[in-house]
């Protein structure tokens, strides 16, 4: 009786639930922390669309893409949030996206015309230290010196393949010879951002790939301005953030609603101090002031996203044997 | 009555044959040279060692592969006869209820048993906080609600000093008298046999030969037990 | 017609072993099922296995060798605090990874404590990632395992002997080549080849101090697998050839092993007459002190950070905590329904190779178990509805060889001493279990059931391939936090996993011992 009475109760408990339509979203875990964008973006989103948004996180970034093959066509999922231009390719090659015709006006450093795929911020990949450390000016000088790095494992995280990426489009063919002098020099390699900037603030390293907004967390968060980013004369690496729908959702005009509301005012407005990336789009406020102490790369580096698998195969072996001896 | 029917007992590289009857209401001894089979013996009429010739019947029915538990006798060991784990009363009501959920009349008859065996009171003690006599008598008190119609010694008190092991010995005699039950002790002394015993099962040279009325035989042993008896 | 000499029903410790094996099996099974075909061993794989068996010879061999000195002071000095260190030193092996390494990096990270020192001196500073932080940190996590089951041993040595010694006035390296040496060379392989076995399916520590490719163990490579390439196949070629590697050792060692008895080591020392010396003095002064410092300044590295960052700490992590508690304690639950009845089995049965099944769960790789389980349940349910009860169960069976080899030897000795007499009491079945082994295994349970929760508590593996906002532990929460410039928090956490762990292992050790008779 008791068991009815339990089975019931949830039977109860989720028809009623049904009446407000679920949207699910997979994104990575920095996204959906309290201090993230995430609980900000729900908020909004929610007032707008009846409905309710559940942001699952799941790693980084090729960890939710990992987790989307593993769970195929049956995924629960509407929306993945937080794959970047590296990972598009490799994105595409499942067959799970749909197709979208939400676009805005991009304010990014490049043209944007993807078919599935919908860019909500972006940034470019950049070493960060103290104030105190006289910085090398490319990756070079970096390998020529004794400053102590720490980077992420291109396999398992974004800004790790997005470093793999720069070194070999400003590098071509050198690219081995340049990590073969970046060895000694690398701390250590950390599976994602998160722990790559934990360390860092720890003083483990000298230096630590991030991104040139990064300070800007500092400055605004902490009041603290003792850290910068490098700039280095070879240019500086790119990273595009997508959100893309599942052809598979069963939710799909509230999935084409929140890929608007991800480029509206409402959701650019929030990434800045949320993400600590540049919006895609500018919102009507324009950025807080911290941003414009970011450094502007002379030179704006991305390799096309179809190329990117092939060189990533590639590079990836270079890299790995690099580090490896 | 329990009857041997040409049993042969091995255990490790030495075995015992035997062929005999136990009557009812009859105490015996079991004598013989240490290693001879005494405990082989008694082990294997409580179903511990196994018999591999010959079967073992009470009153006409087979109980040669039956458990142990189901015998109808109790034996009380050379050692370890109480859980220390368990109070007193726990651990006599064992031999009532094995899953110890024990009514007020099974805790009255423990009462009365361990009352009987001069342990009143004491039935909230752990076994640690007893005398080596009074963890004998505790373990007595069991025997005596179990109420088997047999019991069987493998020398119990062999630990304690010989004024208090005649006191159990005295103590189990009465017990098993008013129990109506048969009693088989092993014993060393043969002291004990004229204490206690009305009939003596001599084990030696690989054989547990037939019970034979005690005052007789230790007045006038064979060779092998005057030999024995030095 | 052969009596058995005992009869604990073995049907259903056979169950719960044919359980174990069928867990495990069938998540192996799932990952097969949706394997590719693959390419097989690559360089970097078996670069993975070289680096695994390297590291974990080395933490062998350097732990052991390295408890030899501070077991041997221990054994025969007598001091204040001596029951409370050998106390402490139970503690980095329950001591959660992720909350370990945050200490053993703010003594031998490179702003740490020991690097300052040596900078003030103008000495080269060290760095802690790599080849030898994974084995430093292993050497933390199992020196103490070492020394105890060495202290151990030397308690068992007759106090005769010492006396005899004593007598003869023998010179303190002749008392160790007469007594101590023959003592050592018994118990030494087996100290070895237990931290060897641990050591090989080391996860989390090559992930947070490996530093790189260089340093992948063949449990990170099976991790980058699953989660970076998700290439199925090589996945699982790797958690076959982990279990192959690893499950032999660990049944080579199965007869080496010592058994792990409860509060060992807390004894008196024996008195003795020899290393009255000044030097011999001094020489174990030194071992006790380094010992103690090499253990005890990460925890407390831990615990100053922890007790800044408990102000700021969200009130997410107390949910995660929450949570963390509830898989604990379902782990705990799966540990001795599995756990009692195997023992049981395999303390009565004829053969002790049985106790090889429970060697499984060191051997498995749990990432694999839960990737199995994942594609198994994805096409009946959603698995985050089972993201925790497959965590508790995972986490149950790496603890299971462990609670074996602490239940088997005393419910080996409950059945020799006391099972005629239950035998003659017609006590079977659960009025056995229930008046018999529990209450003798009292202490023993109590132990095994802390050191589950603790190794549940403390551990990040399964739950992060499940991972769902509102299912976080507490160690995927600090991990977040660390990853979110949250360090302060997250040291917070670090802290309260910490007492976490460290105290469902002491009430349930504690619960164990209490009212136990003799």
């Amino acid at each position: 009786m008791k068991y009815l009475t339990l089975a019931a109760t949830t039977f109860l408990a989720t028809s009623a639930y049904a009446d407000t339509p679920e949207l699910v979203v997979y994104t990575y875990d920095s996204f959906v922390a309290e201090w993230g964008p995430g609980p900000v973006i729900e908020k909004a989103f929610e007032e707008t669309c009846a409905c309710d948004l559940k942001f699952v996180g799941m790693g980084d970034g090729p960890a939710l893409l990992a987790r989307l093959k593993l769970e195929g066509a049956r995924s629960d999922a509407d929306i993945v949030l937080g794959l970047d231009t590296s990972l598009i390719a490799a994105a595409k090659a499942t067959d799970l996206f749909a197709s979208t015709d939400v676009s805005a006006e991009y304010n990014l450093p490049i043209a944007w015309n993807d078919e599935s795929f919908v860019p909500y911020d972006w940034g470019y990949f950049a070493f960060v230290h103290e104030t105190d450390l006289t910085p090398p000016h490319n990756f070079r000088e970096l390998g020529d010196s004794d400053v102590k790095i720490i980077i992420q494992d291109p396999r398992s995280s974004t800004p790790g393949l997005g470093l793999l990426m720069w070194v070999k489009e400003a590098y071509g063919n050198e690219a081995p010879a340049i990590w073969n002098s970046l060895a000694d020099n690398i701390v250590t390699v950390t599976k994602g951002w998160s722990e790559a900037y934990g360390l860092f603030l720890e003083g483990e390293a000298d230096m630590v790939l991030s991104y040139t907004t990064s300070p800007a967390y500092h400055i605004i968060a902490e009041e603290d301005e003792t850290k910068v980013a490098a700039p280095f004369d070879e240019g500086h690496y790119m990273q595009v953030e997508v959100v893309g729908k599942l052809a598979n959702s069963d939710q799909s005009d509230l999935a084409d609603a929140f890929m608007k509301f991800m480029v509206s005012d409402a959701a650019q407005s929030i990434l800045p101090t949320t993400n600590w990336m540049y919006p895609a789009v500018m919102p009507k406020e324009g950025l807080p002031a911290a941003f414009d102490q970011s450094i502007e790369p002379g030179k704006a580096l991305l390799i096309p996203n179809e190329a990117v698998p092939a060189l990533r195969k590639e590079a990836l072996a270079e890299w790995l044997s690099a580090l490896s001896q | 009555m329990l009857k041997l029917e040409r049993v042969l007992i091995t255990q490790g590289n030495f075995s015992v044959h035997a062929d005999m009857t136990i009557e009812p209401q009859k105490k015996y001894a079991v004598i013989g040279p240490s290693g001879a089979g005494k405990s082989s013996l008694l082990g294997a009429l409580c179903g511990f060692v196994p018999m591999v010739e010959g079967r073992l019947t009470w009153h006409g029915r087979d109980i040669t592969d039956d458990a142990p538990g189901v015998r109808p006798m109790t034996m009380l060991f050379q050692d370890n006869n109480l859980f220390p784990h368990l109070t007193i009363l726990q651990n006599v009501g064992l031999g009532l209820r094995r899953d110890l959920r024990l009514t007020a009349k099974d805790k009255e008859n423990v009462e009365r048993a361990l009352c009987r065996v001069g342990l009143t009171d004491m039935a909230q003690r752990m076994p640690g906080s007893l005398s080596g006599g009074q963890q004998s008598r505790a373990a007595l008190a069991r025997v005596l609600v179990q109420g088997c119609p047999l019991v069987l010694l493998d020398e119990p008190f062999a630990a304690l000093g010989p004024a208090l092991r005649n006191g159990m010995l005295d103590l189990v005699q009465q017990l098993v008298t008013e129990t109506n039950a048969s009693l088989i002790m092993v014993t060393h002394d043969p002291k004990d046999v004229a204490r206690i015993a009305d009939e003596v099962i001599f084990v030696a040279g690989g054989i547990a030969h037939a019970p034979q009325p005690a005052k007789a035989l230790m007045e006038n042993p064979p060779a092998e037990l005057r030999s024995y008896l030095g | 017609m052969a009596l058995r000499p005992f009869a604990i029903s073995t049907r259903t410790g056979v169950s719960a072993a044919a359980l174990v094996a069928l867990l495990i099996l069938a998540a192996l099974w799932a990952v097969l099922t949706r394997a590719e075909y693959g390419s097989g061993l690559g360089p970097a794989e078996w670069s993975a296995i070289h680096f695994t068996i390297v590291q974990a010879t080395l933490s062998a061999g350097i732990s052991t060798v390295m408890a030899i000195p501070v077991a041997r002071a221990l054994a025969r000095r007598q001091f204040a605090g001596r029951g409370l260190l050998v106390t402490l030193l139970g503690a980095p092996f329950i001591l959660p990874v992720i909350v370990a390494v945050l200490g053993l990096l703010a003594v031998f990270g490179r702003a740490g404590w020991l690097n300052m020192a040596l900078a003030g001196l103008n000495l080269p500073t060290i760095s802690i990632y790599g080849l030898h932080g994974v084995v430093l940190a292993h050497v933390f996590f199992n020196l103490p395992l070492a020394t105890r089951l060495l202290l151990q041993a030397w308690q068992t040595l007759p106090a005769e002997r010492f006396r005899l010694a004593g007598q003869l006035d023998l010179t303190p390296r002749a008392v160790f080549r007469a007594i101590e040496w023959p003592m050592l060379r018994q118990t030494l392989p087996g100290t070895a080849a237990l931290i060897f076995v641990i050591c090989l399916t080391s996860f989390a520590v090559a992930l947070t101090l490996g530093g790189g490719p260089r340093a992948t163990t063949i449990e990170l490579a099976i991790y980058q697998a699953f989660r970076f390439d998700f290439d199925l196949s090589r996945a699982a070629l790797l958690s076959l050839v982990q279990l192959v590697l690893a499950g032999s050792a660990a049944f080579l060692a199965l007869w080496i092993i010592p058994n792990i008895s409860i509060g060992g080591g807390q004894d008196r020392p024996h008195q003795r007459w020899d290393a009255r010396g000044g030097v011999q003095r001094l020489v174990d002064s030194i071992a006790i002190t380094i010992g103690a410092l090499f253990l005890l300044m990460p925890l407390s590295a831990v615990i100053i950070r922890g007790l800044g960052g408990l102000l700021v700490t969200p009130a997410s992590v107390w949910q995660s905590a929450v949570i963390s508690i509830g898989v604990a304690l379902c782990s705990v639950a799966v540990l001795l329904l599995l756990a009692l009845p195997m023992a049981g089995w395999i303390a009565t049965a004829k053969r002790g190779s049985v106790e090889a099944i429970g060697l499984f769960g060191i051997a498995a790789s749990p990432l694999m178990i839960g990737t199995g389980w994942f594609i198994l349940i994805h096409p009946v349910a959603d698995p985050v509805l089972f993201a925790l009860p497959v965590t508790a169960l995972v986490n149950a069976l790496m603890a299971l060889p462990f609670a074996l080899r602490i239940l088997v030897p005393p419910l080996r000795d409950t059945v020799q001493v006391y099972g005629r007499l239950s035998q003659a009491l017609s006590l079977q079945g659960w009025p056995f279990w229930r008046w018999v082994i529990l209450p003798r295994l009292r202490p023993q349970i109590g132990f095994a059931m802390g050191l589950t929760g603790a190794l549940s508590m403390g551990d990040l593996g399964v739950i992060a391939l499940f991972s769902a906002q509102n299912h976080t532990t507490l160690p995927l929460q600090m991990y977040r936090l660390m990853g979110s410039y949250q360090i302060d928090a997250a040291a917070g956490a670090a802290l309260i996993l910490l007492a976490l762990s460290l105290g469902i292992f002491w009430i349930f050790d504690k619960a164990g011992r209490a009212h136990a008779q003799a």
